[in-house]
């Protein structure tokens, strides 16, 4: 079919068709994007949060609050910059070095009925703090 | 002293930069006076700069903490060896690294290009030192990053470097990727200057493309660096998380990496030029990016590094660099049109097309992972964020055509590729994918991950392509030249290092690729907790936790384990460990706070060609802190004077009270203190001994991932015989240096074709056609030599006389 066409013709169906696989390949990938997403929610917006949804938890580890068990660790997490209001938590899995009380972590897990968050397993995320500035804490 | 000194130096690097560029622009019409005027500003800069990195670097050795970089980011306490490589632990000291690498290297490209591309060079000298003047200007006026700022008065010691980053990589790890990010400035400047001079051959191709290849090959070094870093140190057993600021440095060596294959086609066929000027432009705003990237905070990283003053300006850069080039590109659109098209898409150019569009995909797949999280944010409010899997999901199927291509690529000639000639080279390959497929059919359970079994299939397929080019190579130098085998490989890489060179970086990806595969395909990965004597089986092996071990000084808290790992036929012993430090600066003060500070986890790790035995161990401190704890308690009661405390107690509380009343009495006591704390804590740590002492340990069985690091070490070899200079290259006058250039690589494309066709690659009907077509085009490069109607042209176009 194609070799009938002149030259002209055939590199610019070419173009056409080669463009539009990129906009749909590139479509799939906005599209499954937004639905493979976890959304970033803080403690204050988790305690409200229904049951069995997952989500990022950002925030701050409370200071002291850090025990290891035999199931792994509990502590509670604190919104990043609001320490009056925080939440317990279970995690097991590895646990960055960086991870310890006062520092900010992303956690991606589940609020259970009994009001705390449980963490998926591998998931845990420290910031450092920072080689760029000195320690905060 | 240093920190005048240094100011000074800095401010005069700012001005020779400012200097440097206005008189490169004087020089634009070609005039040799200023041409000459701003190079040499580009050498003083160059050497202000190194000038200011020695004294930072002798102000960290000698700790001079009257600068507050060195405060900030070492102490006397911290190693000599990590005194070195505190500079680019800090914000300042990392601006400071990138001003001096571009100095540089901008220094070297002028060197290299000082009789040559006389319209193109004044706009790159521009560029080149526009952007070094960014970056001493942003230490001097942003705020917060002048790395000769003071304090006063001057501290008696420094905050430390932290414990996380004392690790030999540290040494190397960051000088390279911004040695990596840097060198592609070259390139970039060097195509500006093409473009805004319209001399759109490829000769400011040849002039950098050796900066491109080392700045790829450092960026690449840098990445495995850090991937090996995370691997035995960071205590989660992966070298790659789809971190923001890892993706930064991937991306542009992914455009890089197509960039150095699409400007052959640009060499050899003149074509993708608008394709090439795009890709250099996209490689350094990435670079920029990765820059700015790690000083904004705008993304959650790991390596996050806190808000800064710098990253508005990095921002506008980035800017002004892809709107002005977008510009430049597009006004210069008639010039870059190509001199030919494509004549066959079985064709080595048509591959590498391909090539570069699975590049880019990768590419810009990263980018929007990377960047979800600010896109999400401006369209439903809501902050979110896509996980490795999500990566994994995209980037799996591209990683593995690229495997194909890098097999399919090198077995294919430049314009066309004949049925025949097609069969003839396929052949071995095909049979040793298919042999592949059959092996792991029947002998392992591969066929169960189809994504890892597809990439050992073609992983095949291209080993044994890349072979064949060589064994085939080295058989048509003996049939042409004789000698034995192995002189004939070295003679034939000796010959070409680009090529072969290029082929021993395709044979580093592709194993490094079959290693990361595997690694993470078929790992085993296991969380166990066990007291002192009890074991647990992971897949064949059987891990003991023999005995618990603790070690402690001023500075940190050990804990650690003796793990016996027995398999069937061999064991091994192990000693993974845990280490709690003081918060940093803190040479005193409570013994709990050891576990306040920063813990850092030691791996042990037994590596093997088969697979790793990869352990960590994470101690229950219960114990321990509660004794601290109690210890601490103690310890303030006594200096308290509570009744019923031991006697050496009381004599410290009788020193306290003494030294409230008589300063110079306070180091004694400070001195007494600390070792019956000492004492404490060394106790403390022989009770976790006997306390119980559980601990969860993380196993990790990583079959092949010893080939990952053996993979990019042989990649880096080859990028290395790529760039190494060929021998003894004549110095010629200007502008029969350009185009005695074109000539050789004419001569060369040539020997190419010859060598091609004795290896069978190219059918004879087709080599008679190419070869035709090449020594028209050699005709017309000397006839421009010679000017026009020159005689003889038929003589003089005679077969280049040294064959291969």
């Amino acid at each position: 079919m194609l070799g009938a066409l002149d030259p002209q013709r055939k590199r610019k169906i070419r173009l056409v068709v080669a463009l539009g696989v990129a906009v749909l390949l590139a479509t799939a990938l906005v599209y499954t994007s937004f639905s493979a997403s976890t959304e970033a929610r803080e403690p204050s917006q988790l305690i409200a949060a229904t049951p069995g949804t997952v989500y990022d938890m950002t925030g701050r580890v409370v200071p002291g609050s850090v025990r290891q068990g035999e199931e792994g660790l509990r502590f509670r997490v604190a919104d990043r910059d609001d320490a009056s209001v925080s939440i317990p938590v279970t995690y097991s899995g590895t646990v960055p070095d960086p991870f310890r009380g006062g520092r900010e972590i992303i956690l991606t897990g589940e609020m259970t009925q009994n009001g705390a968050f449980a963490g998926q397993r591998d998931t845990l995320v420290t910031k450092c703090p920072s080689k760029f500035t000195t320690d905060d804490s | 002293m240093t920190a005048s000194l240094g100011g000074v130096a800095l401010a005069l690097a700012f001005l020779t930069a400012l200097v440097a560029v206005g008189m490169a622009l004087l020089g634009r019409d070609g005039e040799q006076r200023w041409i000459l005027f701003s190079r040499r500003a580009v050498y003083a800069l160059c050497a202000l700069l190194t000038l200011c990195v020695a004294l930072v670097e002798v102000a960290f050795v000698g700790d001079d903490f009257s600068l507050s970089v060195v405060q900030g980011h070492s102490s006397i306490e911290t190693p000599t060896f990590y005194k070195w490589a505190a500079m680019w632990s800090s914000q300042e000291g990392s601006l400071l690294l990138w001003a001096w690498v571009l100095s540089v290297a901008s220094s070297l490209a002028l060197y290299a290009t000082r009789d040559k591309l006389r319209e193109i060079v004044p706009w790159a000298t521009a560029v080149m030192a526009g952007v070094a003047s960014f970056f001493t200007g942003l230490m001097l006026f942003a705020g917060g990053v002048n790395p000769f700022s003071t304090l006063s008065p001057v501290p008696a010691d420094g905050v430390g470097l932290n414990p996380l980053l004392q690790h030999p990589s540290m040494m190397i790890h960051p000088p390279m990727l911004y040695s990596g990010y840097v060198a592609f400035t070259i390139p970039f400047a060097f195509a500006i200057g093409a473009l805004i001079a319209r001399r759109l051959d490829a000769s400011w191709i040849r002039a950098t493309r050796r900066f491109a290849l080392i700045a790829w090959a450092l960026l690449g070094f840098g990445l495995l660096l850090g991937a090996r870093w995370s691997y035995t140190e960071l205590g989660w057993g992966g070298y790659w998380a789809w971190d923001p600021v890892e993706n930064a440095a991937l991306m542009p060596w992914l455009i890089g990496t197509a960039f150095l294959h699409s400007i052959m086609v640009q060499e050899k066929r003149g074509m993708l030029k608008v394709w090439n000027a795009c890709l250099i432009v996209a490689t350094f705003t990435l670079a920029l990016l990765g820059t700015f990237l790690v000083r904004s905070g705008v993304l959650q990283s790991i390596h996050a590094f806190g808000d800064s003053t710098v990253g508005p300006y990095i921002l506008g850069l980035i800017a002004v660099v892809l709107l002005g080039s977008t510009a430049l590109i597009v006004s210069r659109l008639d010039d870059l049109r190509s001199e030919k098209r494509i004549d066959s898409l079985a064709s080595r150019e048509a591959v590498f097309l391909v090539n570069n569009l699975l590049l880019v995909a990768l590419c810009a797949t990263i980018f929007w992972g990377t960047f979800f999280p600010l896109i999400a944010e401006l369209f439903t409010g809501e902050k979110s964020s896509l996980a490795a899997p999500w990566f994994d999901r995209y980037t799996t199927p591209l990683a593995i055509g690229l495997v194909l291509f890098t097999g399919v690529g090198p077995l294919l000639a430049w314009r066309r590729v004949s049925w025949a000639s097609a069969k003839r080279v396929f052949l071995a390959p095909g049979i040793a994918a298919a042999a592949v497929a059959v092996g792991l059919l029947l002998f392992s359970d591969a066929a169960s991950q189809l994504w890892a079994f597809a990439l050992f299939v073609f992983a095949g397929f291209a080993l044994t392509g890349l072979a064949q080019e060589f064994w085939r190579g080295a058989a048509a130098r003996r049939s042409l030249r004789g000698g034995s085998m192995p002189q004939a490989l070295v003679a034939i890489v000796a010959g070409n290092r680009r090529r072969y060179g290029g082929y021993i970086v395709h044979v580093g990806i592709v194993v490094l690729l079959v290693g990361i595969a595997a690694s993470s395909s078929f790992q085993t990965n296991r969380d166990v907790r066990l007291a002192p004597g009890e074991s647990a089986a992971v897949n064949d092996r059987t891990v003991t936790y023999e005995r618990p071990t603790v070690a402690v000084d001023g500075q940190r808290f050990t804990l650690g384990a003796v793990v016996r790992v027995e398999q069937s036929d061999k064991e091994f012993v192990l000693t993974p460990s845990r280490d709690f430090f003081r918060p940093t600066g803190m040479s005193s003060g409570t013994i709990a706070n050891f576990f306040d500070g920063e813990a850092t986890t030691e791996v042990g790790l037994k590596a093997g060609f088969g697979s790793d035995f990869w352990i960590a161990m994470q101690p229950d401190v219960t114990d321990v802190l509660a004794a601290a704890r109690a210890a601490d308690e103690g310890f303030r009661a006594c200096v308290r004077g509570a009744p019923g405390t031991p006697p050496q107690c009381r004599a410290v509380s009788q020193l306290m009270q003494a030294a409230a009343a008589d300063p110079s009495l306070r180091p004694v006591a400070l001195a007494q203190i600390e070792s019956l704390q000492e004492a404490t804590a060394a106790r403390i740590a022989r009770s976790y001994l006997t306390s119980g002492a559980t601990a969860t340990f993380r196993v990790i069985v990583d079959p092949l991932v010893t080939w990952m690091w053996i993979g990019g070490l042989i990649a880096l070899a080859g990028a290395l015989i790529a760039v190494w200079p060929a021998r003894g290259r004549r110095r010629t006058p200007v502008v029969v240096g350009e185009l005695e250039a074109l000539k050789e690589a004419k001569y060369r494309e040539i020997r190419d074709a010859e060598l091609d066709h004795a290896a069978g690659k190219l059918s004879d009907e087709d080599f008679a056609l190419l070869d035709a077509e090449l020594r028209n085009e050699a005709v017309e490069i000397l006839d421009r030599g010679n000017g026009a109607g020159a005689s003889g042209r038929a003589e003089q176009a005679e077969r280049p006389s040294e064959p291969v």
